[in-house]
């Protein structure tokens, strides 16, 4: 079983989600929320890394934090997964453990 | 009643809801407008976040006050201003944010919408012409 | 321990400052029940007023400041309402504090 990495910073002010990808292994899980949620929207400065990260781990994002920030699904880059609560869940329990990049 | 009308400037440089900035901010501006300052509010970097429309913050247990910035014109603030490069740099557009409606009743000057997109060099300026910055 | 008002029969929080404590729970009656406390009895006018801050709060999530709201009455229901002492006269402890707390709004921010 792999990891489940989650980063809650935005891209754009803090370093949590490079260090992230830099780190996270081939099949591991990346889960943005919280403020993450911005690193998976199309056409931002952040969006050739999580492009190129596409390759290699699966990224997913938490839906309500995206409603909560005014973005539709329409909006993320293509490959991305969207999860719910319960989508969470279910992936911190089919991963090894969890990794916080706060 | 304060004399000396100063101009203020408000500088909201955090996304909503990740941490208190936004929201703090928010207050500070509306109990402030209540003194009769000239009030300006400037959006930059992550910033520009608080300003996206269609926000619904229900699932995540937390309160909508995005709503609440389309009646800053009331609590006279006059102008909002957006940095275009920190909206280029995140794919946003002028499209994607709230409009601000802003009228005075007694002489009925309106403005349909004060939220203005602005360059690096006017940010710059706009910040030498304040009497006072608040960061958040 | 909160305390309690009783609106139709039913028990109904509000805050040591007497605002309702859950702004879904307000029904007319809340306002009828308050008046009674502040001895103040709620007529036509009273209730434009607090039928306002209700439609204001919907659409800005915000009770409005004293000036505000007074603008904002003026432009909505004539000049000679959009002002402090019309405001005053009908409720006496003041339009923000004493309306907004019977339309059931939590005290207007940047109210003392």
């Amino acid at each position: 079983m792999s990891i489940l990495h989650t980063v809650n910073k935005s891209p754009f002010e803090r370093t949590s989600l490079d260090s992230c990808l830099k780190f996270a292994a081939p099949g591991a899980a990346v889960l943005l929320i919280e403020d993450g949620v911005y690193a998976a929207l199309c056409d931002t400065s952040a969006a050739a890394l999580v492009k190129d990260a596409l390759k290699t781990v699966k990224i997913y994002v938490l839906g309500p934090d995206l409603k909560a920030r005014g973005f539709a699904e329409g909006r993320l880059i293509p490959g991305i997964g969207v999860v719910d609560y319960v989508g969470f869940v279910d992936l911190a329990a089919a991963s090894a453990k969890v990794q916080a990049w706060l | 009643m304060s004399e000396i009308v100063k101009k203020f400037l408000y500088l909201n440089r955090k996304a909503p809801y990740g941490t208190i900035y936004a929201w703090e901010s928010l207050e500070v501006v509306l109990i402030g407008a209540a003194f009769d300052q000239v009030v300006s509010l400037m959006f930059m970097d992550d910033g520009v976040y608080q300003l996206v429309k269609g926000q619904d913050p229900s699932g995540i247990g937390m309160k909508n006050f995005s709503p609440t910035y389309r009646t800053l014109g009331d609590y006279e603030v006059k102008n909002v201003y957006v940095d275009h490069d920190s909206l280029a740099a995140r794919g946003l557009s002028a499209d994607d944010l709230v409009r601000i409606a802003w009228e005075d009743v007694d002489t009925e000057e309106e403005v349909e919408n004060i939220v203005t997109v602005i360059d690096r060099a006017r940010g710059c300026e706009l910040m030498a012409e304040a009497d006072v910055v608040f960061s958040f | 321990m909160a305390d309690m008002i009783d609106v139709d029969g039913k028990q109904l929080a509000v805050d040591e400052e007497g605002y309702l404590a859950n702004l879904n729970e307000w029904v007319p009656g809340v306002a009828t029940v308050m008046s009674k406390q502040d001895n103040l009895e709620l007529t036509e006018e009273h209730w434009d007023i607090i039928n306002f801050l209700r439609e204001y709060y919907e659409e800005y999530q915000i009770a409005p400041a004293v000036r505000v709201l007074t603008k904002a009455v003026g432009k909505k229901l004539g000049k000679d309402k959009g002002n402090s002492k019309y405001l005053y006269s009908l409720f006496p402890y003041g339009p923000a504090k004493q309306a907004c707390r019977f339309a059931g709004l939590p005290k207007p921010t940047g109210c003392v």
